[in-house]
């Protein structure tokens, strides 16, 4: 057993696109790090900015927004509303001094299983780069550290 | 009678701080760039004197933005509390607390120490020793002087100093908290006549007569006065926030995984949410109304109840308020009704 | 020029509430310490103490929707070019009708242009300065210009003082939301406490809610009693979304807001 760090990351996709992608990565046997969990949504439209943060906030080292590329939403205009949400999303974080790298922003369509699984693993290698998320983590842990409480 | 008045020279006072440092924590007015705040201080350097108030109230120390009441963990069996542990309230010294910070201090300890009293609030009050100091300058909000405090008032002060023009201090010695302060450091406080502490203090005169303002703000209860007034009030929390007194809060779980806790954080009847019933109905239902209750919670049901006021005259609402809602003038206005 | 007349602000003002053309002057007076303060008149005898200066900043119109204020009558507004494009912005989210409000369009105490219909509101700001104020812009350049890690420093030591009174949503003329995001409590988006992560997750997302419609008033920050500089947030994101898509806030009542509209060509280069 080592001791490397093993990043934590949440990927947020669409049922209709990268669900349906990264399904294929499994039934096509690739093998890809199982450091991610997969939270299921309706469209990328759907994903508000709000369930990032509550990822970080639940101790995500890294997140993964994932959908079906542009033209290909299944309600049309779903990815191209979210695309202009996370260009905006990525200025604040950046703005605020959050790390924006800890954010992998893909389109996986559901013939695109190979994909998937270098989109997972290329996160994970980039997140065990970074380490964990140190800054965030103290933010985090500040209401469960009493002691560290300023008055 | 004995002489109220020691003399603590100005390079003591500094190796009065050091001891104290050496023993405990030590907060005071710092400043950081355009603010002075009360901050937890390392070195008697770090203090500044040339300020009329801190941003935020020393009601922090006792009654905190955030306090954690108890944690719980949930298992098979149930759920398992565990209290907080009183004993790991550190002890804690406030130095360059303003006259009307303190006496705050002591109108705050009459809500939470009404029967019975909240044991964290009694705890962290026991272990907090407050270092009154006079003002030598005021503003245009300041009013301590008009309803009964002042700035010299050493009321809520364990230890009251005065500073004179030769930077040495007037020392006054007000409650047996204090004397177990100093009393290993006796020494440093010499004992002298001929004191005049009065004369360094800022002069401030009343802006209205409170003598019958628990009476009078009954009275006009039911006219637009307040109505009127708060025509402007955005409906934010910040003058409860700042305020030394105030302190209504909300009561909040936090959990993670099997575990959490109950924290009690500060709360606002200025905000609209404050009386909201989940019937939709909300019996506080226009601004007007809802500063109505600041000022008579403060100053007819808290004198009733407690027989004390929920209000100190340091002008923070005043002075933090985005749109000049002036707790004073409207003070005024009901003293001339 | 239709319905844009100029004059002295007290005597306009008296004209309109004799006239009965409104009921209420929303405007500014003196207040305390040499501040201004906001003055609603409903009679003519206390239009005297309308003024306007340079030290009336403040955005007016979020006194708008405001029942206590609604209830009143209709209003006319002393109109700086903030007020202005509060107004033009609520309109464009349906939240003001045409011709129920007349703008008090001031520069000065005694050039007072009377503007009586969007149309003409609209015309005004095509003149208007809509820059940033000086100490803005540099404050906003200094950031951009810094690490990452010293953004985040600076903003943590900054949110620090945050006590989570949200003066910044209630003077905010775009924040009218009769339940705003952090108020639900299931789930609870954001926590109550003001704890770091509280004040944090809470400056994110008013900025976020504010991405295309900001105006640029930084009304937000001068209500901070914290004095922290948040207004830049919302701000920092109108820069962008002014030189992503060309678009600015508060001018036009049929503009739209960026974030609800998409051209499918938008261009990023962070999307694998």
């Amino acid at each position: 057993m080592t001791n490397e760090f093993e990043p934590k990351i949440v990927a947020f996709v669409c049922n209709w696109c990268t669900y349906a992608g990264a399904d294929l990565t499994g039934t096509s046997r690739i093998k890809y790090s199982p450091n991610v969990k997969i939270i299921r949504f309706p469209c990328t439209g759907r994903i508000d900015f709000m369930l990032l943060l509550k990822a970080f906030s639940n101790g995500a080292d890294g997140v993964i927004v994932s959908g079906c590329h542009p033209n290909d939403c299944h309600y049309t205009s779903g990815n191209f509303h979210a695309r202009r949400r996370w260009i905006t999303f990525r200025v604040l974080l950046d703005f605020m001094g959050i790390d924006i790298n800890r954010i992998v922003f893909a389109w996986v369509s559901a013939a695109e299983g190979a994909k998937w699984a270098e989109v997972v693993n290329s996160t994970v290698n980039k997140i065990k780069e970074l380490g964990p998320y140190e800054n965030y983590r103290e933010i985090i842990n500040e209401v469960w550290e009493e002691e560290k409480w300023e008055i | 009678m004995k002489n109220p008045f020691k003399l603590l020279r100005k390079a003591l006072y500094t190796q009065w701080i050091e001891k104290l440092l050496s023993t405990q924590q030590v907060y005071g007015p710092v400043q950081q760039g355009k603010r002075v705040n009360y901050r937890r201080i390392a070195s008697p350097a770090e203090l500044t004197d040339d300020f009329i108030i801190p941003e935020n109230s020393v009601k922090s120390f006792v009654f905190p933005r955030i306090e954690k009441l108890f944690s719980f963990t949930g298992n098979k069996e149930g759920v398992s509390i565990e209290d907080k542990n009183l004993e790991a309230i550190p002890y804690k010294v406030i130095l360059g607390v303003r006259p009307c910070d303190a006496y705050g201090i002591l109108n705050l300890g009459a809500i939470f120490g009404w029967n019975p009293a909240d044991p964290i609030f009694s705890k962290r009050l026991e272990r907090t020793t407050f270092i009154g100091s006079a003002c030598n300058k005021t503003d245009d909000y300041c009013f301590c002087s008009s309803i009964g405090g002042g700035p010299g008032n050493t009321q809520g002060s364990d230890i009251f100093l005065t500073k004179m023009e030769t930077g040495d201090y007037i020392a006054e010695i007000i409650t047996p908290k204090g004397e177990t302060l100093i009393a290993s450091d006796l020494e440093l406080f010499e004992e002298a006549t001929g004191l005049e502490k009065e004369k360094y203090l800022a002069v401030l005169p009343r802006r209205f007569d409170d003598s019958h303002m628990e009476e009078k703000i009954n009275v006009v209860f039911d006219t637009p006065i307040f109505d009127e007034y708060a025509l402007r009030c955005l409906g934010c929390s910040a003058c409860a926030y700042v305020c030394p007194v105030c302190g209504c809060f909300d009561i909040q779980d936090e959990t993670r995984g099997g575990k959490g806790q109950r924290i009690r954080c500060w709360d606002s009847c200025g905000s609209k949410l404050f009386t909201l019933h989940t019937s939709g109905h909300n019996p506080r239902n226009t601004q007007g109304v809802r500063w109505r209750q600041r000022l008579m919670h403060k100053f007819s049901y808290m004198p009733e109840r407690l027989g004390v006021r929920g209000c100190v005259g340091c002008g923070r609402c005043s002075r933090h308020c985005p749109v000049d809602m002036n707790i004073s003038e409207q003070l005024s206005l009901i003293s001339e009704c | 020029m239709g319905g844009r007349k100029m004059g002295n602000l007290n005597e306009i003002a008296a004209h309109l509430l004799q006239n009965d053309d409104v009921q209420l002057i929303i405007g500014y007076g003196e207040g305390s310490a040499g501040r201004v303060r906001p003055l609603f008149v409903s009679n003519k005898k206390a239009t005297e103490k309308l003024l306007f200066d340079s030290r009336c900043t403040q955005n007016l119109a979020s006194y708008l929707y405001k029942k206590e204020i609604t209830c009143l009558g209709k209003p006319a507004i002393v109109a700086n070019i903030r007020t202005l494009r509060g107004i033009i912005r609520l309109a464009a989210e349906h939240q003001l009708e045409d011709e129920t409000i007349i703008a008090l369009a001031v520069s000065t105490g005694d050039d007072v242009k009377e503007l009586r219909r969007l149309e003409d509101m609209e015309q005004y700001l095509s003149e208007a300065d809509l820059q940033l104020k000086k100490e803005d812009k540099a404050l906003l350049d200094k950031l951009n210009a810094m690490t990452i890690a010293d953004r985040w420093a600076f903003w943590q030591q900054e949110m620090a003082h945050c006590i989570k009174c949200y003066a910044c949503r209630q003077a905010c003329p775009l924040c009218y939301c009769t339940q705003c995001t952090v108020e639900i409590n299931q789930p609870q988006w954001i926590p109550v406490a003001s704890s770091k992560l509280g004040n944090m997750e809470w400056h994110i997302m008013r900025s976020m809610h504010l991405a295309g419609r900001c105006i640029e008033c930084g009304q937000c920050g001068e209500a901070c009693p914290a004095n922290i500089p948040i207004h830049l947030l919302p701000i920092r994101l109108a820069e962008e979304i002014r030189e992503l898509y060309g678009s600015v806030t508060g001018i036009s009542k049929r503009e739209s807001c960026e974030m609800s509209s998409f051209q499918p060509d938008d261009k990023e280069k962070f999307i694998t």
